[in-house]
């Protein structure tokens, strides 16, 4: 399992927005370590949001996504106390999901 | 839980060898026949067609130039529109962390790509919108050098693009 994310969703006027922020290296494959072998590619693929189970974002990642993720989107609808889920894997098969209530 | 579920089924897929997959995808893209792995699993029900593996575009994210990789995608040289708008700093001091948002004004977008001209994979991150999801998006990019950056938007069918040059003084991709 990865790390926790940290998701923040606000519903004003109609329009929820959704702030995501994600644990993760991202490394490209391209940096080289101490030892100048290059540290191997590691990132998030895809990531998928849902509200009340209903998909309101899909994301593809490649390597040039910063380190810990950052995102903001928006969708109409959504009260308070709605569930907004996020899920993300990685290319190697790691997963992580998170789930808040908008508030 | 369904999630949970889907959750095993991405897990499963990686673990059979995600490198093999892509290849056998590859492959299958290239001689342009055949159902590939993916469709193989695609049939046997183990992968439901609208999940969102299925979609990954690893031919676009492994491209190397933007020929290739608008090639990847199937877009014909994409219109610049004013309905597009791509907001990037115009200095950036740390290439690692670039904040990108792009918005587009566009009846039926469907996705947003983000490009950056002189990565080494010039394809950053690509969003689809459902309906009911606002066509917007913010998320943050590493560039290694001073570079266009792209805004590329699918509405109704057709792709359209905002470019913006960012100046970078310190480059993101390590190494």
């Amino acid at each position: 399992m990865g790390n926790p994310m940290r998701i923040r969703a606000s519903v004003q006027e109609g329009v929820t927005e959704v702030k995501v922020l994600m644990q993760h290296e991202m490394e490209t494959g391209l940096r080289k370590d101490a030892d100048g072998k290059l540290v191997p590619a590691w990132h998030i693929t895809e990531l998928k949001a849902l509200h009340n189970g209903k998909t309101v974002l899909e994301g593809q990642f490649g390597t040039a996504v910063s380190k810990n993720p950052y995102l903001v989107f928006r969708f109409k609808g959504g009260v308070q106390g709605d569930k907004i889920l996020v899920n993300w894997i990685d290319n190697k098969g790691d997963t992580r999901s998170d789930e808040v209530e908008i508030s | 839980m369904q999630f949970m579920a889907h959750q095993k089924i991405w897990a499963s897929f990686y673990n059979a060898g995600g490198n093999l997959i892509n290849m056998e995808r590859r492959k299958a893209l290239k001689t342009g026949g055949g159902l590939g792995l993916l469709g193989l699993f695609t049939a046997i029900g183990l992968i439901r067609p609208g999940m969102a593996w299925a979609k990954y575009e690893a031919s676009a994210f492994d491209a190397k130039s933007m020929a290739e990789t608008l090639d990847a995608l199937g877009v014909v040289t994409p219109e610049s529109n004013l309905s597009v708008h791509l907001t990037v700093p115009e200095i950036a001091e740390n290439g690692a962390v670039v904040p990108v948002s792009v918005a587009s004004f566009l009846e039926h977008t469907e996705q947003i790509y983000i490009l950056v001209e002189k990565n080494p994979n010039v394809l950053a991150a690509n969003f689809v919108f459902p309906d009911g999801t606002e066509s917007f998006v913010t998320t943050r990019v590493k560039m290694r050098e001073t570079s266009s950056v792209i805004a590329l938007v699918k509405a109704n069918g057709k792709f359209y693009r905002a470019t913006k040059e960012v100046k970078v003084t310190a480059g993101g991709c390590g190494g």
